[in-house]
């Protein structure tokens, strides 16, 4: 079973979303994403100031296998990006919920944060799979 | 799906599975990277027992051969190998595949398993006009020991004497067949066994600190190699001579299957080229990604990916004659990266060629 933090907020697609307060989040892939990846290689990352809608695709992660988009959870613009991950992508995979952190949002106004899952219902989607 | 004979085994290793091709194979055994620096540094195997083995024996199984394969048979020794590839009357590569001379009336060919069934009809259309029979040795299974330690870590745990068996050439007894072949560029073995007795070689190989691996890895190492991957980097679709495999062709008695379409193509002119490609920024090389240069030449990368022995993304890619190594760049996403053109293989026994 892939460990899923009870702390943190999820998406079907993958990724995590930790609170930091004052509106920015912070964004990663999940475990169970990095397992069903294999050994990652490649990290693109969002550009900070960009802006993003809820879904857009903002970045890359490739690894031996294959090339997954990154999905921008929420509509926000990013403050910060993990410039750790483009000389060791590897951390994705040590470390996904910590080191391995991709990029931090601040949420637009019209962010939908009841679009986001729970860690029991993203623990219920990946079930099968697991 | 179907199994190999050692998928028990497989799970117990701590495989993650996958299909390939109808068949359920180990991917990796939990880091695809660790078992490709096995391979290079030390030692790890492959279960390769979904490939096809199958015995040609005959009065005529030369003269078959050297009708079916656009390579030459007759220049083989007792027990040696021979790559080839397999070719249709339009010069198309059916497949690729490795054939032992057991005796002047017989042979072992070893073929891809996603062409198994294609590869049998045609094998058997063909032989019909020869004084010669096809066999398939459904009831075996085939284990790749491959790195710089293969034979000194395998030596042990056989009967058979490894000390006098060059590369390319095979020894043999009733309960086994080693061929010192592979597909990872380094030294090593494939080894033929019946198929009850294949766990008991793999668990002992195991015991012996053999890292299992899998298919992932077999990728990766291959690439590295400049070998071709049949489906990727060439197909019925394109001849051997306009996807870097001119080399296999025999160039005396062109007396084989496709071999006037190959002399009507070198007369109209060979319009395409194989090349080895190293991305110069940060980023995947992927098959199917598209090539252009400066002048508008085009190409395709036929297979590219992540080189964890240069850590670099590598590729190779079938791209029209004419095109200017200095301005190769690549579509990946929505922009343009520069290329590097660099000779075959990028890696061969553990060491890195591409020049910085």
């Amino acid at each position: 079973m892939s460990y899923v933090p009870d702390n943190l907020k999820y998406t079907a697609s993958h990724e995590w979303l930790e609170d930091l307060g004052n509106g920015i989040y912070r964004i990663g892939i999940t475990e169970f994403a990095q397992a069903q990846l294999g050994d990652i290689v490649f990290v693109e990352l969002p550009e900070v100031d960009e802006s993003y809608a809820q879904e857009d695709e903002c970045g890359v992660v490739e690894s031996v296998k294959t090339a997954s988009d990154i999905y921008c959870p929420l509509v926000g613009t990013v403050t910060a990006a993990n410039d750790a991950l483009e000389d060791t992508p590897e951390l994705l995979n040590d470390s996904p919920y910590d080191d391995g952190w991709i990029f931090e949002l601040e949420l637009g106004e019209d962010a939908d944060l009841g679009s986001l899952l729970s860690a029991e219902d993203y623990r219920n989607s990946i079930a099968e799979d697991d | 799906m179907k199994q190999t004979v050692l998928n028990k085994a497989h799970r117990k290793a701590g495989a993650k599975m996958v299909d390939f091709g109808g068949w359920d194979m180990p991917i990796n055994y939990g880091s695809q990277i660790e078992e490709h620096h096995a391979v290079r540094q030390r030692v790890g195997m492959f279960d390769v027992s979904h490939m096809t083995v199958i015995d040609i024996e005959g009065t005529e199984a030369t003269a078959f051969l050297y009708q079916l394969l656009a390579n030459d048979i007759t220049k083989l020794n007792l027990n040696q190998a021979l790559y080839s590839t397999m070719l249709n009357h339009e010069g198309g590569v059916i497949d690729d595949l490795i054939t032992y001379k057991i005796s002047d009336t017989t042979y072992r060919v070893v073929v891809n398993a996603a062409t198994r069934e294609k590869d049998l009809a045609w094998i058997t259309a063909q032989i019909a006009e020869f004084d010669a029979t096809m066999k398939e040795q459904a009831d075996t299974a085939m284990i790749a020991v491959q790195g710089p330690k293969a034979i000194e870590t395998l030596q042990p745990l056989i009967e058979l004497d490894l000390s006098q068996t060059k590369r390319f050439y095979a020894v043999y007894n009733d309960d086994m067949f080693v061929g010192r072949t592979g597909y990872t560029g380094e030294d090593g073995v494939e080894i033929i066994v019946p198929s009850e007795a294949a766990e008991a070689l793999w668990e002992k190989l195991i015991d012996a600190g053999v890292q299992p691996c899998g298919l992932g890895a077999r990728d990766t190492l291959r690439l590295e190699a400049g070998m071709h991957l049949y489906g990727q980097d060439m197909d019925e679709q394109i001849t051997p001579l306009q996807c870097g495999l001119g080399w296999t062709l025999r160039k005396d008695n062109d007396q084989f299957n496709g071999a006037d379409a190959l002399n009507a193509l070198r007369k109209t002119g060979i319009n395409k080229k194989l090349i080895g490609l190293v991305l110069e920024g940060r980023g995947v090389l992927r098959h199917d990604q598209s090539l252009i240069d400066d002048d508008g030449n085009q190409g395709i990368i036929t297979s590219g990916g992540y080189s964890p022995s240069t850590e670099k993304a590598i590729a190779m890619a079938v791209v029209d004659k004419g095109m200017n190594s200095e301005s190769v760049q690549v579509q990946i996403r929505n922009k343009s990266l520069p290329c590097r053109v660099v000779k075959l293989p990028f890696v061969r026994n553990g060491k890195s060629l591409i020049e910085v």
